[in-house]
């Protein structure tokens, strides 16, 4: 049967056999490298052209259908355009940060890529603090954005930078809530023991209704993270043109751009992976013929499958809801987010120690 | 009290959100309620709605009868001056004379389409036509007259 993990090993083991230890991990670390890149080239082009599609249809109509069959080669073609471009920086803009802004906010999507599980056994780095690090990593994308707002010396940039960390410091707090409600039921904060933990049941199945609702808060959160609508604030097109990327143009933008649909997967990924099981295939409690049934579905393709169903479910998102005013949004995190959050994860910590979910 | 209303908030927001999803998602899950019309690949059989406005016309019956009298009242009721109802004096056959129109001069590019010459009209002798390709090469061109050459004014028209 296909599988990732034999592939790897494979690998790995011709490497030791070939070189001596510190060359193969060097080998290992570059093939990595590489295969990041590749992944983050092929989603920017992919998530791009979902993202058109999903929003035409919703909208009623077609959306891209002129370059390639059924527009498959119009992002292909979008980002020719962009490397093409010339890539201007204002005059009066500090030169050296804003030219640092996008690769700062692409480090930081890389830096994510690391403790996530694609398949069975097959991610960069299990380290044991997992769900740590990456609440961690991904309050650093503000860094970056602020960045950008401020050396850009423009008035709208700011204004959207400053509201991109306004809404990223509130919101942090319950996506960081409902994280540890997976946290609590599981006991471990690593990445791989939170999915084995699942073997017999996702937790949002197992952990009854408080999972439910954090799967809930954690996907608003998110959302209110990736500064996507209805949160969008900091680009908010019709008030402030493209808020902290307005004077980025050609392939500086393309980064920002590609940073965005980045962190769009990686935040549905760990999602994912917390609340519908990562890669682990859909178990039902100990009916062995239909746990054996589904696992004949290779555990890369279930990761994809939940990834890419939060995905559009973000997408969903974005073309059904009006954006919010700046009050609204933090009404919304303070008001109702984080207390219900804060409830919940009491809830859960009950039902941990009472042993009451499955 | 303060935590009935509380919640019913939170409910009453996400179930208003999620009457908005199941709307979008309806569209999302039925193509054929797309309205995209790929022109000008489909222009053959492109059907433009009734109410349309796309430029003023005068019908002509088989005999190349209208039923303009030429009174003006287009003209006067045009906000912009695309209308220039030029009239001359027919002779009827009891030997009086009768105004009648000789040119009914429309200017497609200072045109509106806002229909009011259209209301105007005591006789309905112009209405509007879904007709939207108006590009030309030459600006006279969008001069039009809207009544045919040899057209005279349908019997019994007052
Ligand atoms: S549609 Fe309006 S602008 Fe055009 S000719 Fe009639 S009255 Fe004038
Ligand atoms: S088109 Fe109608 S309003 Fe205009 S001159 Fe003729 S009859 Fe009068």
């Amino acid at each position: 049967m296909f599988s990732l993990e034999g592939i790897t090993s494979t690998i790995q083991d011709w490497l030791f056999f070939k070189f001596n230890p510190t060359l193969a991990l060097a080998i290992e670390c570059v093939i990595v490298i590489l295969l990041a890149i590749a992944l983050f080239a092929a989603l920017g082009l992919i998530l791009v052209l979902m993202e058109r599609k999903v929003a035409a249809r919703i909208q009623i109509r077609l959306g891209p259908n002129r370059v390639g069959p059924g527009g498959i080669f119009q992002t292909a073609a979008d980002t020719l355009k962009l490397i093409m471009k010339e890539g201007l920086t204002p005059d009066k803009a500090d030169k050296f940060l804003f030219n640092l802004a996008p690769f700062i906010v692409m480090m930081v999507a890389m830096l994510l890529l690391a403790p996530i599980a694609f398949a069975k056994n097959f991610q960069i780095w299990d380290i044991n603090i997992g769900v740590l690090y990456i609440s961690a990593i991904s309050s650093l994308s503000v860094i970056g954005i602020l960045m950008a707002g401020w050396a850009s010396n423009n008035k709208y940039s700011l204004l959207g930078a400053m509201r991109s960390g306004a809404q990223i410091v509130s919101y942090e707090l319950s996506a960081g809530f409902a994280v540890l409600t997976i946290v609590v039921l599981t006991g471990s904060l690593q990445i791989s023991e939170i999915v084995a933990a699942q073997q017999n049941g996702w937790w949002i199945f197992k952990g009854h209704i408080p999972a439910i609702i954090a799967f809930v808060l954690y996907i608003i959160a998110v959302t209110a993270e990736t500064n996507r609508a209805p949160f969008d604030l900091a680009e908010a097109e019709s008030e402030l043109t493209a808020g902290f990327h307005t004077e980025y143009s050609g392939m500086k933008f393309a980064l920002f751009f590609l940073a965005e649909y980045i962190n769009i997967f990686i935040v549905c990924a760990i999602g994912a992976t917390l609340f519908l099981g990562g890669w682990m295939p859909l178990h039902i409690g100990n009916w062995q013929g239909f746990n054996h049934i589904m696992d004949f579905i290779p555990s890369s393709i279930w990761f994809m499958g939940k990834t890419f169903f939060l995905i559009f479910l973000i997408m969903w998102f974005r073309w059904t809801f009006p954006r919010l005013r700046v009050d609204q949004l933090l009404n919304l995190e303070w008001k109702y987010l984080l207390p219900i959050s804060l409830f919940n994860l009491l809830l859960v910590a009950v039902i941990a120690i009472l042993g009451w979910h499955f | 009290m303060f935590l009935k209303e509380y919640i019913s908030d939170v409910y009453n927001g996400v179930s208003s959100l999620l009457k908005g999803m199941r709307k979008t998602g309806y569209y999302f899950t039925h193509p054929k309620e797309i309205i995209t019309e790929q022109y000008p690949d489909n222009r053959a059989t492109l059907v433009m709605a009734e109410r349309f406005k796309g430029e003023v016309v005068m019908p002509h019956d088989q005999n190349n009868e209208h039923a303009c009298t030429g009174c003006t009242a287009c003209e006067l009721a045009c906000p912009n001056g695309t209308i220039k109802v030029v009239t001359k004096f027919d002779i009827t056959p009891e030997g009086k004379k009768k105004k009648a129109v000789d040119a009914l001069v429309y200017r497609l590019e200072l045109c509106t389409m806002c229909n009011l010459c259209v209301i105007a009209c005591p006789s309905d002798a112009i209405k509007m036509a879904p007709n939207f390709e108006h590009s030309v090469f030459d600006r006279s061109k969008l001069t039009k007259i809207l009544n045919k050459t040899g057209s005279k004014i349908r019997e019994g028209i007052e």
